[in-house]
């Protein structure tokens, strides 16, 4: 499972949590999954296309991670406003 | 008589009046063209003006006279083999020796002029950075916003860029260097803030008469550095929000600063409705409100981060600023009164004093 961290106003979409564990082997994956647990999410981080947005930014860890990005079992997933939105 | 040079969305304006009166337009330029800035060099008087054609791209253009015809500057272009074009010109500025000048843009560039603006080269030490192919832009683009140079030491500069930090040289550009360290990029996971290049510097500025001192506007962050940029520490304590664009600061007074907080850079618009410039006085220590004459209700504005400048120094200093709503404020006491210096202009990129 890896361990999605949200910031508002995301994770008031989650049903506010800002930390939840997810199943999926790729960012793709668990971002569809939460999308499925907390269905208020869908179209904020993934578009229409499933790709995640162009001022979203997914970090795995301390790395940017795109949709293909594999993930481990402990892997820490990082839902951020880019600084080129706004 | 003061002139201002206010690059808009729509082109160039020249303004002129009086501090504490109406300012008119006296000239217009590059109608309907993105003007992303624009000023005079004092030592030769010759205008220079960065255009961002929407057809044509990027241009640098400089004239000895405004009522002369505009020349378009050589040079200002990319290498051939580069993935992607010259994006924009953010900044001109003096270099410390006769007839150099600076220039940066979009995506992370400098070039250098050794003719007061009419050809300029590529400095390819930069351009040749091998972290460039991770370096990451901010909302504006790659922008090389600020170029602070030494007084009396042409080697020493130090430029920032949205969002790639500090970068530092003291062998006149041959070499570069990073100076990030104290930096705290909030829009970064924990884990990654310590290591990440990806510093988005909104504004930069050296004090004059203190080179070694520098301050910073930061995307969440206000900072001041006493080791010529190599650390930064906050000084956002007292700010209403320690997010801005724009910073000024009084040439003659190495402990002084004036920023225009932004509520966060979810919401970019002056607090609560007001619009208020902080000056400190001790270095960022404390900050000292100041909005006498400036709109105090239902007031959004949008600062850039090129659209605040100083004319003098001390006491008298002039202080003017634009907004994206099209407002041009002043002050001739140095920011402890304001006036409206004009309204309705296309909405404004760059305010300097000529």
């Amino acid at each position: 499972m890896a361990v999605v961290r949200l910031r508002a106003p995301l994770s008031e979409l989650a049903g506010g949590r800002r930390e939840l564990e997810l199943e999926g082997a790729t960012v793709a994956e668990v971002l569809q999954a939460l999308e499925r647990e907390h269905p208020d999410v869908k179209g904020w981080i993934l578009d229409e296309h499933g790709n995640i947005r162009e001022h979203i930014n997914v970090f795995v860890n301390k790395e940017y991670g795109r949709e293909g990005t594999t993930l481990g079992p402990n892997d820490r997933v990082h839902i951020l406003p880019a600084i080129s939105g706004g | 008589m003061t002139q201002l040079l206010v690059g808009t969305k729509k082109g160039l304006f020249v303004l002129e009046g009086d501090a504490g009166g109406t300012f008119e337009v006296t000239s217009r330029a590059f109608a309907g063209e993105p003007v992303e800035f624009a000023t005079r060099d004092a030592r030769s008087g010759r205008y220079l003006v960065c255009v961002t054609s929407a057809f044509y791209g990027p241009k640098v253009f400089y004239s000895d006279d405004l009522s002369a015809e505009w020349e378009q500057a050589a040079g200002v272009e990319l290498p051939e083999d580069a993935e992607k074009p010259l994006e924009r010109l953010w900044t001109v500025v003096p270099a410390e020796d006769d007839g150099h000048l600076y220039a940066g843009g979009a995506p992370g560039v400098l070039f250098e002029s050794r003719d007061g603006g009419a050809t300029w080269e590529l400095n390819k030490p930069f351009w040749d950075q091998p972290t460039r192919p991770d370096w990451s832009p901010g909302a504006g683009g790659m922008c090389m916003h600020s170029i602070a140079t030494w007084p009396g030491d042409p080697s020493r500069i130090a430029l920032a860029i949205s969002a790639v930090g500090v970068w530092l040289t003291d062998d006149g550009g041959q070499t570069w260097r990073h100076g990030n360290k104290g930096m705290y990029p909030r829009y970064m996971p924990e884990e990654a803030r310590v290591d990440t290049i990806t510093l988005c510097v909104h504004n930069m500025h050296r004090a004059v008469t203190q080179p070694e001192r520098l301050f910073m506007q930061f995307h969440g962050g206000v900072y001041r550095s006493d080791d010529a940029g190599e650390s930064w520490a906050s000084i956002a304590d007292g700010l209403p929000s320690d997010f801005g664009f724009p910073m000024v600061l009084d040439p003659d007074d190495p402990d002084s600063a004036f920023v225009i907080p932004l509520v966060a850079d979810m919401d970019r618009t002056t607090p609560e409705g007001r619009v208020r410039v902080y000056e400190t006085r001790d270095a960022g220590a404390s900050w000292i409100e100041r909005g006498d004459g400036l709109p105090s209700e239902n007031a959004y504005l949008t600062i850039l981060r090129q659209a605040f400048c100083s004319d003098g120094s001390g006491p008298t200093m002039g202080l003017y600023f634009g907004a994206t709503s099209g407002d041009v404020f002043g002050s001739g006491d140095a920011g402890k009164t304001w006036f409206t210096a004009a309204t309705k202009l296309p909405p404004v990129h760059s305010v300097r004093v000529a």
